[in-house]
């Protein structure tokens, strides 16, 4: 078996085959010079470099050895050869499979504006780009952040605290628009605004022009201006789709597979950022970058390649850590029409309702709320927006209750 | 350097050495103890790394914090020596602690 990319979703689906008793040859090809880490702590301690490159590694190298999983770094794969059921590497090198997984990930999409090829406008997705940004924020004095998303706001969080002078510029006119309810978005822009980030909605960067005296005039579509050190574009992630397109399989915004994680090739799955997947929860297929997804589906897919058709359901979670706010995401809550608030003002859930049932909960500074959320939500338990507010009734009784 | 045993589920037992300074959890992955999941890095996000703390250890080791508390309380068959193993910061003082890993999925 190969896996194909050594991130989070390629290292579980690697150990699933083992744990799942297959006990021919396994190879986990990565084409960076690092084994499998975790990319959450890039935007947030690491960044402040309050930790050493290991600490950020998933495993260390003995611990694949010991599973007998072939982990090659450096290993750029180029091509899949479905006919000859191969993949070439970049030094040409063929290695057969009989069965095969991608788990390619995703990369920063680029800003699209003229002069963003200078070296002081940075990206933020692997360990190396981290090293990179950790080293100019160091010199940096005037950060600007390009899009008000997760990562983008874990920058400027970052940077504020280093002391730095930070500015962050997003186009919709509230924070983590595509994630998060109104509420959570004047939460987080209050509290960047406390520490002293200069937030700025509804405006495009039109332009970045090199000054003499080094870094960046940073000119905005509403006809401001910003001198930066340091620019960091956080606006949004594409799946690394080209090798599996190139090859025939379906991609649309990602790499198709169905809910048991299976591209249109039955010898080929897919995991994590890089696909357009099926999960039974929900009625229209999804791209999800996170953790959550990157594991558990990669389990799905893993079980695939065994012969086990498990459907992918897990309910989908995230978190983001800025200063030391802790934002915790249960659940799909895009469509919803109902939302009501558990908490007072500095700790808070909103749980989020379609048509009565409970879609998803935000939850800041209320982990207990969350972990409750992801069980509630997991097992399908019925919630009213009445209990949801109701700080007195005690929602962990709805656990209990099997016909609930 | 502090030496750590970790008791996995199944009741295989890892000894791991443990540099002062990092957590529990961080020593259970160096070496490979499958029941400590960690799937969050050490966020305090996931609670897959629960694991129990030996009777004999837990005064020395000592309780979890708010937010640790709140997100133990929904983790697995949670006990009196219960801890998130990435919240607990290896001491000098922790050699021959021994770790029961909870049931973590
Ligand atoms: C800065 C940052 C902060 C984040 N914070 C959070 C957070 O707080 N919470 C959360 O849930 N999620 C967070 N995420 C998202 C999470 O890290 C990702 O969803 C997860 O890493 C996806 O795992 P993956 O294995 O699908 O992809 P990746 O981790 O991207 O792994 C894919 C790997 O495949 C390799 N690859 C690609 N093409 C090839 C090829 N042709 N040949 C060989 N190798 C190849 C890539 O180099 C890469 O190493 C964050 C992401 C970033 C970048
Ligand atoms: S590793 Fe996720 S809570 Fe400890």
């Amino acid at each position: 078996m190969v896996i194909i990319g050594a991130g989070q979703a390629g290292l579980q689906i690697a150990e699933c085959l083992r744990r799942g008793g297959h006990a021919g040859r396994l190879t986990l090809l990565g084409e960076e010079p690092w084994p499998p880490y975790q990319r959450p702590p890039l935007s947030k301690k690491y960044l402040a470099g309050d930790l050493a490159d290991e600490r950020v590694f998933c495993r260390p190298l003995a611990q694949l050895a010991k599973q007998e999983i072939e982990f090659r770094a450096n290993t750029r794969v180029v091509a899949i050869d479905r006919t000859a059921r191969a993949v070439v590497l970049a030094s040409g090198e063929r290695l057969a499979y009989t069965g095969l997984a991608i788990a390619t990930g995703a990369r920063p999409r680029a800003l699209p504006v003229a002069g963003a090829e200078h070296p002081a406008v940075c990206y933020l997705r692997g360990l190396q780009d981290a090293q990179g940004l950790q080293a100019k924020l160091v010199r940096a004095q005037q950060v600007v952040v390009i899009g008000g998303g997760f990562i983008g706001l874990e920058v400027a969080a970052t940077a504020r605290e280093a002391g730095k002078t930070v500015s962050v510029i997003e186009g919709a006119d509230r924070l983590m628009a595509r994630a998060v309810a109104p509420g959570i978005s004047s939460y987080f822009a209050q509290t960047h605004r406390a520490r002293g980030v200069d937030l700025r909605f509804g405006c495009q960067v039109s332009g970045l022009v090199p000054v003499a005296a080094g870094g960046l005039r940073v000119e905005l579509s509403d006809g401001g201006v910003l001198h930066a050190d340091l620019v960091v574009a956080g606006v949004g992630a594409l799946p690394n789709q080209e090798l599996a397109a190139q090859a025939g399989l379906a991609c649309a915004n990602g790499i198709v597979v169905d809910e048991y994680a299976r591209t249109n090739d039955p010898l080929i799955v897919a995991a994590g950022d890089c696909t357009w997947h099926v999960n039974r929860r929900y009625p229209a297929p999804l791209r999800l970058e996170s953790v959550q997804n990157a594991v558990d589906q990669a389990k799905i897919a893993a079980l695939s390649l065994l012969g086990v058709a498990q459907p992918y359901q897990d309910l989908p979670w995230f978190w983001s850590d800025q200063y030391d706010v802790k934002l915790q995401i249960a659940g799909l809550s895009l469509a919803h029409d109902t939302t009501v608030v558990r908490g007072g003002s500095e700790a808070f859930s909103v749980f989020y309702f379609a048509a009565g049932a409970l879609v998803g909960v935000d939850s800041i500074n209320r982990p207990a709320d969350h972990m409750l959320a992801r069980k509630l939500l997991s097992a399908g338990r019925a919630v009213t927006p009445a209990q949801a507010v109701d700080l007195a009734f005690d929602l962990k009784a709805l656990l209990q209750d099997p016909t609930g | 350097m502090p030496k750590i045993t970790f008791i996995d589920v199944d009741g295989t037992s890892y000894d791991a050495m443990v540099d002062a300074g990092l957590s529990l959890m961080e020593g259970a992955i160096n070496v490979g103890v499958p029941g400590v999941l960690a799937i969050c890095g050490g966020s305090c996000a996931c609670s897959t790394c629960h694991g129990y703390i030996d009777d004999a250890w837990v005064a020395l080791v000592g309780g979890p914090n708010d937010i640790e508390d709140a997100t133990l309380e929904l983790a697995n068959e949670r006990r009196a020596g219960s801890r998130l193993t990435c919240q607990v910061q290896v001491t000098a003082a922790m050699d021959g602690l021994v770790v029961h890993v909870a049931k973590n999925d």
